[in-house]
């Protein structure tokens, strides 16, 4: 019993001085408090997750189970940067400090942590985000098909927007005069009007939705309604 | 048998006490802030601290916007008490969580579910493990096999509990195995090039999103889309919903996503707070179109009375 | 509104090839777009930029403030978004330099300083040699706390940054001995990837004191629909994407060249690639809807 009472009652508890610090002047360093109980937990729990991360990836490689070099690369990369950043191998000295071994900068490229950070990590998460532009182009030849009228306003609101975003949307269109009546044909005017009034209202109607919903979900959290996050026995 | 379980389920009590209090966080700045998000629809005023008083008076229309909504919630969950019918329209990602797993279960495949990338202070991660603990439900009653990486330590924790509950509630104890639920890193990218190398590798047959996503939520559809899995997904970020609509077979669209947990319950106290968020919905509707025609009115004359109400309105609310 | 997609078969039907286009291997299409990225890069493809009002409001609101006077940049992103938003960052730090703005650089995510740090080594101290840390510009690194980093600044920067990012005390430091709180600045530049960014600058600096100080952002395009509510009342100006950062820089290079032109201009050396991929999803798509208006006219089967 006390398995579920205890945490609900953690729940409720803090979940009330959240609310309360937030129209409450007194009652601000109470949330900043929490805040902080918050980012010890998640510091502490870092172990945990680390720990988790060694425990799969060995069993990965005792048993090598296919696939299981890519987790001795894990653990290699894990130990190398763990080590050299904990204790700043190879860091440029501070020149204040030169004989402080702690005091010098291993953010930089000079160093073997700021060297692996510019020429490895850089660029490994710019190529990971830089495969979106394939993924768009395959996911937009899939699935933009002029099925119904709803399929047309997308394809068309589609178009005007690639288009704007480009030169060639000036190219075709910037012969226009800015201050004709005409204007409002324009791929920039287009734009414009699409982004700041069509799809601003429909983000707004999205985001009040949303609002309710996380109100809606926070109650049936704080007031205990919910709670399939909490073990049974 | 049964010892063991419940002793390792006294074990985890302590983490279920850190999930409590990592729930709470989010759930209270989401209820304080959620309604501040309907104010960043409009421009603010000034909103200077009445540093000198108890009670910061600059936040009353917002604190009387929260009575309203959460007693429309609460009135919702009473009326469903009270046994009145509840007439909850069918949301088909939800209908389609069986026929996916059905589906996992019939090719021998697995069973993916993403809870997103934030930590447990993001409502939308605590409303993906809610809906992971349904998951899991079905899950282990067809004996499929869930795997969830996760990208936060504490999440992982919270995922774990979810899954064990729900392998309890099915009364399939002993097919839980946490092996499957895994912490992989924090770094976003890092954590996308794992999910999507091992959907490649293991080709889960269903795969469940639901959770807050930012750029790498193409990256997981269209991975998915390659291996031909069957994706349902859910997030309340505005941003990545056209990603998920245009190659997942199901979409669960900012509120439809925080319903989905109560949905799936099916229990009426959890539906009937559906019935008060839309009335909270209603409530904003009707605000937004006395606003509108009060602003247009008050476009013809800006000196009278119409214009100063909407000015009026505009001030109190936006803040 | 749930949304369902059944799958594209409705477009194989028969042998014709126009029909078979509809369910082309999307190898193709990613060999395609990579064609269609780097030949324009390798063929250096310019092309002209004519400013948007949002970019030259950007670029007005930072002429407006005195010069000299302190200014707060916020790099709020981490490299996986540093190819879109890296060239308005360095265009901004050049723009405020030009003008000998009091520079003071922050982040809230945890990768943005080493962002900052990249920017000050590559536009600031070679083009810019007269300025001084400490004196002219600082460095505060990077503070966990998301918006609550924001809310704290806003009432005791000192509380919330006791220290630059290499730990020299801010009482030491000339530029911000005296700072007590965002008031302090003439303009406070978000260049921001996500959460948390733009938004929450507007929210928690901007809405507590809306007449201190101007606030300008630069965001991915993804983000744009969250912040455009927020111009021009709360933000004077958006550079978005890197159409946005094009155009800035054009408009900075303008007035304010440097002795290369690369360093801040690398949104422009993006808007080559950019145009020829946008139309070769033009063409996708366009070349999607025959093969599926082609299958459905041979009665393809579903």
């Amino acid at each position: 019993m006390l398995q579920r009472t205890i945490p609900i009652a953690i729940l409720c508890l803090s979940g009330v001085i959240m609310i309360v610090a937030y129209f409450v002047s007194f009652a601000v360093s109470w949330s900043e408090t929490v805040n902080v109980w918050f980012n010890i937990l998640s510091a502490v729990a870092f172990v945990l997750g680390a720990g988790n991360l060694l425990a799969v990836n060995l069993e990965k490689i005792s048993s090598r189970r296919p696939g299981w070099a890519y987790a001795a690369i894990t653990l290699v990369s894990f130990f190398f940067m763990l080590v050299v950043g904990l204790l700043k191998l190879g860091a440029v000295p501070d020149p204040k400090n030169p004989l402080v071994h702690f005091a010098g900068d291993y953010e930089t490229s000079a160093s073997p942590y700021g060297w692996m950070y510019e020429y490895v990590f850089s660029p490994l998460t710019s190529t990971m985000f830089g495969l979106l532009a394939f993924y768009v182009a395959s996911a937009a030849f899939r699935a933009f098909r002029a099925k119904n009228v709803e399929s047309i306003l997308l394809l068309g609101t589609a178009f005007i927007i690639l288009i704007a975003q480009t030169a060639a949307g000036i190219f075709l269109t910037g012969w226009i005069p800015q201050d004709s009546v005409f204007a409002v044909l324009r791929f920039d005017s287009l734009k414009v009007g699409i982004t700041e009034h069509i799809q601003t209202a429909g983000m707004r109607a999205i985001t009040i939705g949303i609002a309710l919903g996380v109100a809606a979900t926070s109650l049936r959290l704080i007031l205990g309604i919910d709670k399939s996050y909490l073990s049974k026995n | 048998m049964m010892r063991e379980i419940r002793e390792r389920s006294r074990s985890t009590m302590l983490f279920a006490a850190t999930a409590a209090a990592a729930i709470a966080i989010p759930c209270c700045i989401a209820l304080a802030e959620g309604e501040a998000a309907v104010e960043a629809a409009a421009p603010s005023a000034t909103a200077a601290a009445a540093t000198d008083s108890v009670f910061r008076t600059d936040r009353g229309p917002l604190a009387i916007a929260i009575v309203i909504v959460c007693g429309a919630v609460i009135g919702g969950i009473m009326l469903a008490r009270s046994g009145r019918p509840l007439k909850i329209r069918r949301l088909a990602a939800l209908d389609a969580v069986d026929e996916a797993i059905g589906r996992a279960t019939e090719m021998g495949r697995s069973v993916l579910f993403v809870p997103g990338i934030q930590d447990m202070t993001d409502i939308q991660t605590v409303a993906g493990i809610t809906i992971l603990g349904r998951v899991a439900k079905t899950a282990a009653e067809y004996d499929a096999k869930l795997e969830v990486p996760t990208c936060r330590s504490i999440v992982m924790a919270a995922a774990r509990d979810a899954v064990q509950a729900a392998h309890f509630e099915a009364g399939r104890p002993e097919t839980y195995n946490e092996g499957n639920i895994n912490y992989l890193t924090d770094e976003q990218f890092g954590y996308v090039a794992a999910v999507t190398g091992s959907m490649v590798r293991d080709k889960p047959a269903a795969c469940f999103y639901m959770g807050a996503f930012y750029a790498e939520s193409l990256l997981f559809a269209e991975n998915g889309n390659s291996i031909g899995a069957i994706q349902i997904a859910g997030t309340a970020e505005p941003s990545q919903l056209p990603f998920f609509v245009a190659a997942c077979d199901y979409t669960l669209i900012g509120e439809e996503f925080f319903a989905a947990s109560a949905y799936l319950s099916g229990e009426r106290d959890q539906l009937g707070s559906i019935k008060g968020q839309d009335f909270g919905k209603l409530l904003a509707v009707g605000a937004i179109l006395i606003g509108c025609l009060l602003a247009t009115v008050g476009a013809f004359a800006p000196e009278g009375a119409v214009a100063h109400a909407a000015e009026t309105i505009k001030t109190t609310f936006g803040g | 509104m749930t949304t369902h997609m059944t799958t594209q078969r409705d477009n194989a039907g028969g042998s014709s090839f126009l029909a078979r286009l509809g369910n082309l291997d999307r190898r193709w299409i990613f060999l395609a777009m990579g064609l269609s990225i780097a030949v324009p890069i390798l063929l250096k493809l310019r092309f002209p930029e004519y400013p948007s009002p949002m970019s030259r409001a950007t670029f007005d609101a930072v002429e407006s403030i005195p010069e000299g006077a302190p200014v707060l940049l916020s790099f709020d992103y981490d490299p996986a978004s540093a190819a879109e938003l890296q060239p308005m960052a360095s265009a901004l730090v050049h723009h405020c330099a030009s003008r000998h703005q009091k520079i003071v650089f922050m982040a809230l995510w945890p990768l943005g300083k080493q962002q900052a740090d990249k920017t000050i080594e590559t536009v600031l101290k070679p083009f810019h040699p007269e300025y001084k840390e400490g004196v002219d510009y600082v460095q505060l690194g990077y503070q966990s706390g998301n918006e609550g980093v924001i809310k704290l600044m806003a009432t005791n920067i000192p509380a919330q940054y006791p220290t630059d990012a290499s730990g020299a005390a801010l009482k030491d430091l000339p530029l911000v001995a005296g700072m007590r709180d965002l008031s302090s600045f003439k303009l406070i530049a978000s260049i921001s990837a996500g959460y948390p960014g733009a938004k929450e600058w507007v929210q928690y600096a901007n809405g507590p004191m809306p007449d201190a100080f101007k606030v300008v952002g630069g965001s991915t395009g993804v983000q744009v629909s969250q912040l455009l509510p927020y111009y021009p009342h709360q933000m004077e100006g958006m550079l978005v994407a890197v159409k946005g950062a094009a155009e800035y820089e054009m408009l900075v290079e303008g007035k304010y060249p440097i002795a290369q032109p690369e360093v801040i201009g690398q949104g422009r050396v993006r808007m080559g690639p950019q145009l020829v991929a946008h139309l070769l999803m033009i063409g996708l798509i366009v070349l999607g809807n025959i093969a599926m208006v082609a299958g459905r006219s041979r009665g393809g089967a579903r």
